[in-house]
């Protein structure tokens, strides 16, 4: 690999980490307004105000960056880089066209997981750091919400793996068939309501509270550093919904999958974006009972029976 | 020196003072967080002799979820921001830690030294070797160590509930 095609790749990888978190921003505005009967953004940018979050960005630049002065300052400071990196590692390992892909590792099904988790410690640090009583209870809320949820959401990348035959998300991709669609069905619910409370969006969104914590982790934030922590939630499910589409909806494979396979990757990642969205505004949020309830009643269960089902069927077909 | 060399070079490097970091700082959460610093640095190191399917587990196992288990019992305890002084301990309780800990790494770096060969080479390890290996040669200490992991997690709910009270209270 030369230095020109590096510089090339991780440029693809930044444009994309920089647009495709605005595109899931802007939908969720328009689709969750006139999911409400409202119109939603209108007129930043003249049509349908499409450049409303480019003018959100553009405000919190400007924004005054506060420290408390409580706070420990420096773990405050770098709390939303640790937030918003990992996710563009993970980014660079997805997988969007037969060889088109930012670094193609042998296990990066593993990647994109260990670097989610690394990005989750941002919130935690965030919540401490900030020596605010609100957003000390979020940041126990997210830490008890994240070491429930990493164990369904590992299991069930696992049995995805597992009926692959790979750890590499190409791999699991080549070897998909319509089948998995039934085959892998429970590792997919479960996956998807483990993503979203990994994100902590709504219905998961205990740690954030507005109604009860203000803004949980991110109250004393200000600015871009606030702004950061929006970017990477959107980061989030960008990666997670295309992780979702390479895992359980085949990726790139559809019609002239050689020419136009990454628009297919893309779709099905969109469409992924829009359930998310969609259960912002159908569900209530849980409480935090309920949320560790499901976590090891419903998901745990449902996740290893996946995996039984998928060992037999590896079993049974080879 | 191969840039190899130089890369792992550099992670263990990172990976040693973020740990002496952890252990000096006088700030829990810090030393959780150096802690993180140090297994990234380990990763890394694992990564460069082309273990990269350890590494990996590594980071999403301790990082992810060791760590944040960590921190959760510390901001669920007492984790004041600034130094903690309650805790403080006397001098030669210092010196001893620092003698107890400079004496292993001696052992380890006698022990260790005489192994170590000449450039750091890159080996390539299929993920399907270290299953074998692990699912294969190891799978007895394993399954072991795993049923000693799951009698503590018992035994830890048992002690945390206590004896249970034969009258109910109405």
């Amino acid at each position: 690999m030369s230095v020109l095609e590096v510089v090339v790749r991780s440029v693809a990888v930044l444009a994309a980490f920089l647009v495709f978190p605005l595109l899931v921003g802007q939908t969720e505005h328009k689709v969750m307004a006139h999911m409400q009967g409202r119109l939603g953004p209108m007129y930043a940018g003249g049509f349908h105000g499409w450049a409303q979050l480019v003018a959100d960005g553009v405000k919190f630049a400007q924004k005054e960056d506060i420290t408390p002065r409580a706070a420990d300052r420096t773990i405050f400071r770098i709390a939303p880089f640790v937030a918003l990196v990992p996710y563009l590692l993970a980014m660079a390992a997805l997988p969007l066209q037969r060889g088109v892909v930012a670094v193609d590792v042998p296990a990066s099904a593993l990647l994109v997981l260990a670097a989610t988790s690394v990005g989750a410690l941002g919130t935690l640090m965030a919540g401490w750091a900030s020596a605010n009583k609100y957003a000390l209870l979020g940041a126990l809320r997210s830490a008890a919400q994240l070491v429930s949820y990493e164990l369904p959401l590992v299991l069930a990348v696992a049995s995805a793996c597992l009926a692959a035959g790979t750890l590499r998300l190409s791999g699991v991709v080549e070897a998909w068939s319509p089948w998995w669609l039934l085959w892998q069905l429970p590792g997919a619910i479960v996956f998807l309501v483990a993503a979203l409370a990994e994100l902590q969006r709504p219905p998961f969104d205990m740690p954030i509270a507005d109604a009860e914590l203000v803004m949980g982790p991110w109250t004393e934030y200000t600015g871009l550093r606030f702004a950061f922590f929006l970017l990477a939630e959107y980061a989030g499910i960008v990666v997670f919904s295309l992780l979702f589409a390479v895992l359980y909806l085949g990726g790139w494979r559809g019609p002239l999958d050689d020419h136009i396979g990454w628009v297919w990757t893309l779709l099905k990642g969109f469409v992924i974006a829009i359930l998310v969205i969609w259960f912002r505004v159908a569900w209530p949020r849980m409480r935090e009972d309920q949320l560790q309830r499901m976590a090891w009643l419903f998901l745990l269960p449902l996740a290893l029976i996946q995996l039984g089902l998928t060992g037999i069927g590896v079993v049974m077909t080879r | 020196m191969t840039s190899l060399d130089l890369a792992f070079a550099a992670c263990g490097l990172l990976a040693v003072v973020a740990g002496l970091l952890a252990v000096t700082t006088r700030q829990v959460v810090h030393a959780a967080l150096w802690l993180v610093v140090a297994l990234l640095g380990v990763a890394g190191c694992l990564l460069v002799l082309g273990h990269e399917l350890v590494a990996l587990v590594l980071v999403l196992v301790y990082v992810g979820a060791v760590v944040v288990l960590v921190l959760f019992a510390l901001m669920l305890t007492r984790a004041p921001i600034g130094p903690d002084l309650v805790h403080a301990v006397p001098v030669w309780r210092r010196v001893a830690a620092g003698l107890a800990g400079a004496a292993t790494t001696a052992l380890l770096l006698a022990a260790l030294l005489p192994l170590a060969g000449g450039a750091v080479e890159r080996r390539d390890i299929a993920n399907q070797a270290i299953a074998t290996e692990l699912f294969g040669t190891w799978v007895w200490p394993f399954e072991a160590l795993s049923v000693l992991l799951l009698a503590a997690l018992i035994a830890a709910l048992a002690v945390s509930r206590g004896p249970s009270k034969e009258v109910a209270s109405p």
